[in-house]
């Protein structure tokens, strides 16, 4: 990506619950905010139109306008989070806000993708994980921190929770070392040049 | 001889360059990258950063739409951002050497109309782009996606992807739909059954009866929704049909060379025996119009019903997303959908804006007016869809009956340009999304087929349009 994305190994931080289905990415970043031509200046509009109302004053309901939200760094999502449209711009500003990981039942998959490209961490738990942490979140009145450990696969708090996670192992250390993939992709120069030869030669699918 | 495959099988593995060492994903090859204003100048910012060229610019192809306005393109684009944002693909088109359909071309439009209607789309492709649309393509046996922008740098820079491979589901439409029924039903009907996440992490291959009676167009309205019922990409196997529409398309092979390209064509189906991951079926000829009532394209219902009560739904969080759904869209549980009065009409998007979907909208316009209270307008596909549907005499049937005529974009479909709803209004669209704040902040969506929302154009209201045949 030419900007090449910080490595994520592990990390401890705050969490901000958003107990939400299918939050979609028109939500995450609404389109009013997708003319820069830039990879910057998205945080402030995250969650714009449930941030603020059409006055621009804060929402107080709005869970990451709740005093216990501040300084979260780890998102913990309702099911088929990300769904909808493919802007990045979405990643973008969920990092620029400062959340370096979302936890979800599910994600849709080129939100997945996306998260991936930028060192934001999205991991998968199973619904009965997902309960007890929204759970144990409200329990907490809100100030709750977590682990998210991604060598380990492993996300824990200091009271006894603890799940393990599944991670493609392409994806997982690509993350782990905070690497370009194009600079992977071009180690493969010579493949993707004799793969072009081949169906110039040949009477591939690509032949047209 | 290999074991039986399904098209999408076929497809991919015609692309692989490489499997990783690593373990999991495959390197794919790149045959059509489509690229558009909005998701591509960072994606151009970051080759210069690390000094990377575009590696196939003959295999790339850019237009503008998503912010573009649908008025006099004459003017200078008012809004400075937007304006920046088109003059950023301008310079990036030829810095890197990039053919550009750009506001003044005749063949501009909604990147996903302008790829098929120009014949750049075909059958066993493999197509990517960033915008989560670009399943249309898969009507013609592609296996097409939609992706972020950095991976629009990765296909740039490398004309190839990184991706694991997605399960297969195959969804069979049986039966034949009776007349007021489109594909925009079917898809609809679907999403409705199987939800937003159905087929997330899978490819669907459309097949059955319903599917082969279906034109391109029609095939195209299938597979440009199938993302909404979260897959990665929406495939229908290559016939007849197909091959009538690419032949003598500007960029499909012309002459012998297509004749040669049908022959390997038609191989692109699913092998007798051939297993799929998992499978649904849909009974065409059950269907009704379908409208949405809510704020997901799941949350839809047959133009018969009534708006449900969220205390109906299965899971909590189902039914909490259905009470906010409600509210947001100003709508008790029990109201039946016929009848519920709209403002505004947008008859447009590349889910609904090909020429058939004009010509079955002029159908049910002919003659007759749109209500005092509604505003409509009609935003074609791209300016070949608005030239053909003009030398058909449909723009004059529209602009009598008092619809806005206008130039191709995506317009209202994600109200990027000036074309959006205000707080309240209420929208019968033939767009895709009706999430909140879509069409414009606090603007109400209902999606429906075109002859569904020309209908209700003229009745100021929802309307079973197998009422007026």
């Amino acid at each position: 990506m030419g900007l090449t994305p910080p490595p994520f190994v592990r990390h401890v931080g705050r969490v901000a619950a958003l107990p939400r289905a299918h939050v979609d990415t028109d939500q995450i970043i609404p389109k009013q905010f997708l003319k820069r031509i830039e990879r910057t200046g998205f945080g402030p509009f995250l969650f714009h139109d449930w941030r603020y109302g059409p006055d621009g004053s804060a929402d107080p309901a709005f869970e990451l306008n709740r005093p216990e939200a501040a300084g979260a760094t780890i998102l913990v999502a309702g099911a088929n989070f990300g769904c909808g449209s493919s802007r990045e711009h979405a990643v973008w500003a969920l990092r620029e806000y400062g959340f370096r990981a979302i936890l979800a039942e599910s994600f849709a998959d080129i939100f997945y993708a996306n998260c991936c490209q930028n060192g934001l961490l999205p991991v998968r738990l199973g619904s009965g994980e997902m309960r007890e942490l929204f759970a144990r979140c409200q329990r907490s009145g809100g100030v709750y921190d977590l682990l998210v450990d991604l060598e380990a696969t492993l996300v824990k708090d200091g009271h006894g929770f603890r799940a393990t996670f599944a991670m493609d192992p392409y994806r997982r250390e690509m993350l782990l070392r905070g690497r370009d993939e194009i600079d992977r992709t071009l180690l493969e120069a010579d493949r993707i040049a004799a793969y072009e030869r081949s169906r110039e030669t040949g009477n591939g699918i690509g032949e047209t | 001889m290999s074991s039986p495959r399904t098209l999408f099988e076929k497809v991919w593995d015609a692309h692989v360059v490489h499997r990783l060492p690593e373990g999991g994903p495959e390197l794919l090859y790149v045959d059509l990258h489509l690229i558009h204003e909005v998701t591509s100048p960072q994606a151009f910012d970051g080759l210069r950063l690390a000094g990377r060229r575009v590696r196939r610019p003959d295999l790339t192809v850019a237009t503008v739409d998503h912010n573009v306005p649908t008025g006099d393109r004459s003017l200078p684009i008012a809004d400075g951002i937007a304006a920046r944002q088109v003059e950023a693909l301008s310079a990036n088109a030829g810095d890197f050497r990039i053919e550009l359909f750009d506001l003044a071309s005749p063949q501009q439009g909604i990147v996903h109309v302008i790829g098929p209607e120009l014949g750049l789309t075909q059958p066993g492709m493999l197509i990517a782009c960033g915008d989560s649309h670009t399943s249309t393509h898969g009507a013609f046996g592609a296996l097409a996606f939609g992706i972020g922008t950095s991976e629009v740098e990765h296909v740039l820079a490398t004309q190839c992807l990184v991706l694991s491979r997605p399960k297969t589901m195959e969804v069979r439409f049986d039966g034949a739909p009776s007349p007021g029924v489109t594909p925009k039903d079917m898809i609809l009907g679907l999403i409705g059954k199987i939800g937003t996440a159905g087929a997330t992490g899978y490819v669907i291959e459309c097949t059955g009866e319903a599917i082969r009676r279906l034109s391109m167009e029609g095939r195209m309205t299938v597979c440009n929704m199938s993302i909404e019922a979260g897959a990665r990409a929406g495939m229908v196997a290559p016939d007849e049909t197909t091959f009538a529409y690419l032949e003598g398309r500007p960029r499909a092979p012309q002459g012998e060379r297509f004749e040669r390209a049908v022959a390997r064509w038609r191989g692109l189906r699913t092998d007798a025996g051939a297993r799929y991951d998992a499978g649904v079926c849909l009974d065409a000829s059950t269907l009704a119009p379908q409208v949405t009532w809510g704020t997901s394209p799941g949350m839809v219902t047959a133009i018969t019903g009534r708006v449900p009560d969220p205390a109906a739904f299965a899971s909590e969080a189902e039914r909490r997303a259905a009470e906010r759904a409600l509210e947001y869209m100003d709508l008790k549980p029990g109201t039946p959908l016929a009848g519920l009065p709209i403002d505004r009409v947008f008859l447009g998007s590349c889910t609904n804006a090909r020429i058939e979907d004009l010509r079955s909208a002029a159908r049910v316009v002919q003659g007759r007016k749109v209500a005092s209270r509604v505003r409509a307008m009609v935003v074609p596909g791209s300016q070949q869809v608005k030239a053909r549907a003009e030398a058909e005499g449909l723009d004059r049937v529209f602009k009598d009956a008092g619809f806005e005529w206008r130039n191709s974009g995506c317009s209202m479909c994600l109200g990027m340009n000036a074309d959006v709803l205000q707080s309240g209004e209420r929208c019968a669209a033939t767009s895709n999304r009706n999430f909140e704040g879509r069409q414009g902040r606090g603007g109400r969506t209902h999606l429906m087929s075109p002859a569904m929302a020309a209908a209700a154009a003229v009745a100021g209201h929802l309307v079973d349009v197998r009422a007026w045949a």
